[in-house]
């Protein structure tokens, strides 16, 4: 039948350069936008903070204090250890931020570099690199952080490297997908007529074109890295003490559960309004970058 | 039909001996080194050597890695560094609290989020969809092993229904094991079930904006009947590629739940191997872990075919 | 009580239909009205959004959940329009039924052919499956799909799109009924088909003794296979009458513009087609005149101030143009031709 609707044909999900000008008019109109900046921005803002100042210090040990209620001194009370909580949890969004965008970086670089290369390269580049990103998703963050663990020792370092790995093979797959969609466009075509080679098109019209499909997903994969480092960090295979961790915290507070029930909510907490801010910042991201990516989600 | 399967059945082995390549290169490239981590820094040279011979380590990386290989096929994957008892049998002992906990949670995972996609799809854009919809953006943002212990704090602290942590094992039945691994499979359901339910509800969105539905609303059928008989089926494919994508990260999350529940399971074997640097066990845990993945995955491919008919054909 | 014989199978009058579209509200269908006897036939002729495919789909009681319906359908004086989903699917596949346009899409692709065209006799007639499912071969027999008994059992993507075809027209007319409504069956087959799958839909029709409403964009296609037609533009009716009369003599510029612009088989090499000026004014936003004031060779003041009135020309022929007195004087049609 006839579309009375709309003009628009179906075409296919074709990424968008950045748009500009009207972006942040709608962008603060956007209701998850908002709300996911806003959380954000306090997870960066807290880490930022614990740079300069915390009410306590977060390594200072004093047994003498240790399990204090919520107090003026101690605005929710002090760990087993006597520690301020709310220093620790300042402290701890450092960590956090910094494991994130480290491994986040380390899956962004290889990932988008191996799709840019299989979707120019095509033919038996592309086939070696996707079979080897498909079984790559059979390692999950925990298990190579696991196997690293086992033979380098536990640390923020195995931590940041399995967490990076781990991101790889998604971003490679996104990154093919969206770049093969741009290199069967027109004006690729016509570029490539006029004699540019695979790599000088890949700078010019693939990489630009696609940048708004990987700045959506770096973000969700951010979230995903957050909740990696937590549950590593929990498990002793992160992040070491003294440096304060959410996922430690909630380690320790395990042992306290029945003594200080609360000890185990606030870091838990944390993490999921990190996590729930980045993941509502990218969903905003996507309806405003393109908004024929957002569909039904 | 059976050239479709021989390519997979293909491509299964190769997956899992490059997924095994790696897992003994990552665990065992440096030869000696697991015999220096069991001994420790202050042994001395000639008893680390000892044992390095000891456990065959002195032989060449493809020699071992055969070995290794060989033991798989006939079913002797060497002993313990550490408790000296065979690894397989410790492997099994724990299985049988870990693939029930991966069974109940997968369960727990699939109910919630089928019934969740489906209520929301039908009702799009209504009350309904947007609370379950806000509902699984918050589940997705909880860590699995926080969501844990709060229901620990609300069960067994605060209500005391249910204990905080330990396995009841299978001599008394099937109920007391079943209860103690209750709250675990939950906590690991919960956050799997908020991603698929979103996947769901846009699946079945995606299959109502086909023409054969409305050549289904056109033959009379109601609402109900066209996205029981018509709509769910089509929209399974997508839906079965994610739980199977799903049954690694659940299978990652029982290494993680099994600790906040002391459960002697394998998540927890392994944690303990790393903790002993008990390497053999580590690596053939991890590679039992990653095979479990890749077949998982191998049988929802399979099962593609008996849902979908034009794969059949394609590829007779 | 009307003697039913002559008691119109299908009434619409002042049907309206209101769409939300993505560029907002949109009136898609003003000011409808036809009348359908028993065996009569009608085509719905237009460009894609004028309208007719919504008019279709308020006949069938598909439109989407937002959209808002004024005026009146009555199916043997029933009346229709708002009429409750459940009591629509008593009557969908059952007394009215519809072709579509996509045979590739608009079969599902995870049933057989049998199931999907034994579904509407298990849902009205209550048949048993083995029932239906004889049936079935029947009606596939009909439709002249070769083989049926053995093809019953195949799936969609076994077909091909002019087998798939005959398949949805066997499932329409699975439970016989009255009124059949084809949305441009023949649109997306290949030229050589399109000619069968035609005479079979029209043999169909009057072996049964159906109701057609024909929908296509084709004037060729609407000129042999209907008595009566209805030409829409931006969602009015702007000209309609005896298919015969209106193809005599034209009335409206659009009906012309249509015809001048249909290809010519034996046209001189080198003979340029003729194209009505201008795009299809979007429905949201429609002007408030005629709405092919902007494209109108023909158009004055006058037209941009209101909709125009409907004309009568001839018997049963009625045009929606101020401006008949001139475009009638060209004499377009069969004369021309």
């Amino acid at each position: 039948m006839s579309a009375p609707l709309t003009t628009s044909v179906d075409a296919p999900i074709v990424p968008r350069p950045l748009p500009t000008k009207t972006f942040w008019g709608r962008a603060l109109r956007h209701r998850s936008f908002v709300l996911g900046g806003v959380l954000s921005l306090l997870v960066v803002a807290s880490a930022a903070l614990s740079l300069v100042w915390t009410p306590w210090s977060p390594y200072e040990i004093d047994i003498a204090s240790k399990l204090r209620p919520p107090s003026a001194a101690h605005w929710l009370g002090t760990d087993s250890f006597g520690r301020d909580i709310v220093s620790l949890l300042l402290a701890g969004a450092r960590s956090t931020i910094l494991v994130g965008i480290i491994a986040v970086s380390i899956g962004l670089t290889f990932g988008v570099c191996l799709g840019l290369i299989a979707s120019a390269k095509r033919g038996w580049t592309e086939e070696i690199i996707m079979r080897f990103s498909d079984f790559t998703f059979a390692f999950p963050a925990v298990l190579s952080a696991i196997m690293l663990a086992a033979v380098a020792g536990p640390g923020m370092l195995t931590s940041i490297i399995a967490i990076g790995i781990f991101q790889i093979p998604t971003l490679t797959r996104l990154t093919r997908g969206s770049a093969n969609a741009i290199w069967a466009r027109e004006y690729v075509l016509a570029a490539r007529a006029s004699g540019k080679g695979a790599f000088r098109i890949t700078i010019e019209h693939v990489l630009p074109n696609i940048l708004s499909i990987l700045i959506v997903q770096a973000t969700i994969q951010f979230a995903l890295a957050i909740l990696a480092e937590a549950a590593l960090s929990y498990l002793g295979l992160g992040t070491q003490p003294p440096q304060p961790s959410w996922g430690r915290m909630l380690n320790d507070a395990q042992t306290m559960l029945f003594q200080s029930p609360m000890l185990a909510v606030y870091p838990g907490a944390a993490i999921a309004i990190a996590v729930l801010g980045l993941n509502l910042l990218g969903d905003g991201l996507r309806d405003l970058l393109d908004p024929r990516l957002a569909r039904e989600r | 039909m059976s050239v479709f399967v021989l390519r997979r059945v293909l491509t299964l082995l190769a997956t899992l001996v490059g997924a095994s390549v790696i897992i003994f290169l990552v665990l065992d490239a440096l030869p000696g080194n697991a015999a220096q981590m069991l001994m420790g820094a202050d042994a001395s040279a000639d008893a680390v050597r000892a044992l390095t011979v000891k456990l065959g380590l002195d032989q060449p990386l493809a020699v071992r890695y055969l070995q290794w290989i060989k033991g798989f096929v006939v079913g002797d994957l060497g002993n313990s560094y550490v408790y000296g008892t065979p690894v397989g049998s410790l492997i099994a002992e724990r299985l049988v609290l870990t693939i029930p906990l991966a069974i109940m949670s997968m369960l727990i995972t699939v109910v919630l989020a089928l019934s969740a996609g489906i209520y929301t799809a039908a009702n799009h854009n209504k009350l309904g969809d947007v609370g379950v919809m806000s509902l699984t953006q918050i589940g997705i943002a909880l860590p699995n092993f926080w969501f844990a212990i709060l229901l620990v704090l609300l069960f067994a602290v605060r209500l005391q229904w249910l204990s905080a942590g330990g396995f009841a094992g299978w001599e008394d039945g099937i109920w007391p094991g079943v209860k103690s691994l209750l709250l675990p499979s939950i906590s690991l359901a919960v956050v799997q079930a908020a991603i698929l339910a979103r996947v769901t509800r846009s699946a079945v969105l995606e299959v109502l904006r086909e023409d054969f539905v409305r050549t289904a609303r056109a033959k009379g059928l109601g609402k109900r009947e066209v996205l029981w008989s018509h709509v769910l089926r089509n929209a399974m494919i997508p839906v079965m590629t994610v739980m199977g994508l799903q049954f690694a990260n659940l299978l990652a999350g029982t290494i993680v739940i099994e600790n906040v529940f002391y459960l002697p399971g394998l998540g927890r074997l392994i944690f303990q191997s790393i903790a002993n640097r008990d390497l053999i066990v580590v690596r053939n845990c991890v590679m039992l872990l990653a095979a479990m993945v890749v077949i998982v995955n191998f049988v929802v491919d399979v099962l593609y075919a008996f849902i979908d008919p034009r794969i059949k054909v394609h590829d007779l | 009580m009307a003697d039913p014989a002559t008691m119109p199978l299908i009434e619409v009058d002042n049907l309206g239909v209101r769409l939300n579209t993505s560029r907002g509200p949109a009136q898609a269908v003003r000011g409808v009205s036809f009348a359908l006897k028993r065996g009569e036939t009608l085509g719905l002729v237009g460009e894609s959004g004028c309208g007719k495919s919504v008019t279709a789909l308020s006949l069938m009681g598909l439109l989407p959940d937002s959209a808002v319906i004024t005026g009146s359908i009555k199916l043997d004086g029933r009346e229709l329009a708002r009429l409750p989903d459940a009591d629509y699917c008593s009557l969908r596949g059952n007394r009215i039924s519809m072709i579509f346009q996509e045979p590739m899409t608009a079969l599902n692709p995870m049933h057989t052919v049998g199931h999907q065209v034994a579904e509407p006799l298990r849902r009205h007639k209550k048949y048993s499956a083995a029932h239906a499912r004889r049936e079935a071969i029947a009606l596939l027999d009909r439709v002249g799909l070769p083989d049926p008994a053995r093809r019953i059992d195949a799936y969609p993507h076994q077909f091909s799109g002019g087998q798939r075809q005959r398949v949805t027209i066997a499932m329409a007319l699975a439970c016989e009924p009255d009124l059949l409504i084809a949305d441009e069956p023949t649109t997306a087959l290949d030229v050589t088909i399109q000619g069968q799958i035609l005479d079979l839909i029209a043999d169909l029709v009057e072996e049964r003794g159906m109701s057609m409403i024909l929908i296509s964009h084709d004037l060729g296609v609407i000129a042999e296979n209907v008595q009566r037609m209805m030409v829409m533009y931006g969602g009015t009716v702007v000209e309609s009458g005896p298919t015969d009369e209106v193809f005599r003599r034209m009335g409206h510029p659009y009906t012309q513009g249509l015809f001048r612009a249909r290809p010519k088989l034996g046209a001189r090499k080198g003979t340029r087609l003729t194209t009505i000026s201008g795009t299809v004014p979007e429905l949201a936003d429609l002007p408030v005149g005629c709405a092919f004031g902007e494209r109108c060779p023909l158009v004055e003041d006058k037209c941009r101030v209101a909709l125009p009135p409907m004309v009568e020309v001839g018997p049963a022929h009625v045009v929606r143009c101020v401006r008949t007195d001139v475009s009638m004087a060209a004499n377009v049609g069969a004369l021309s031709a």
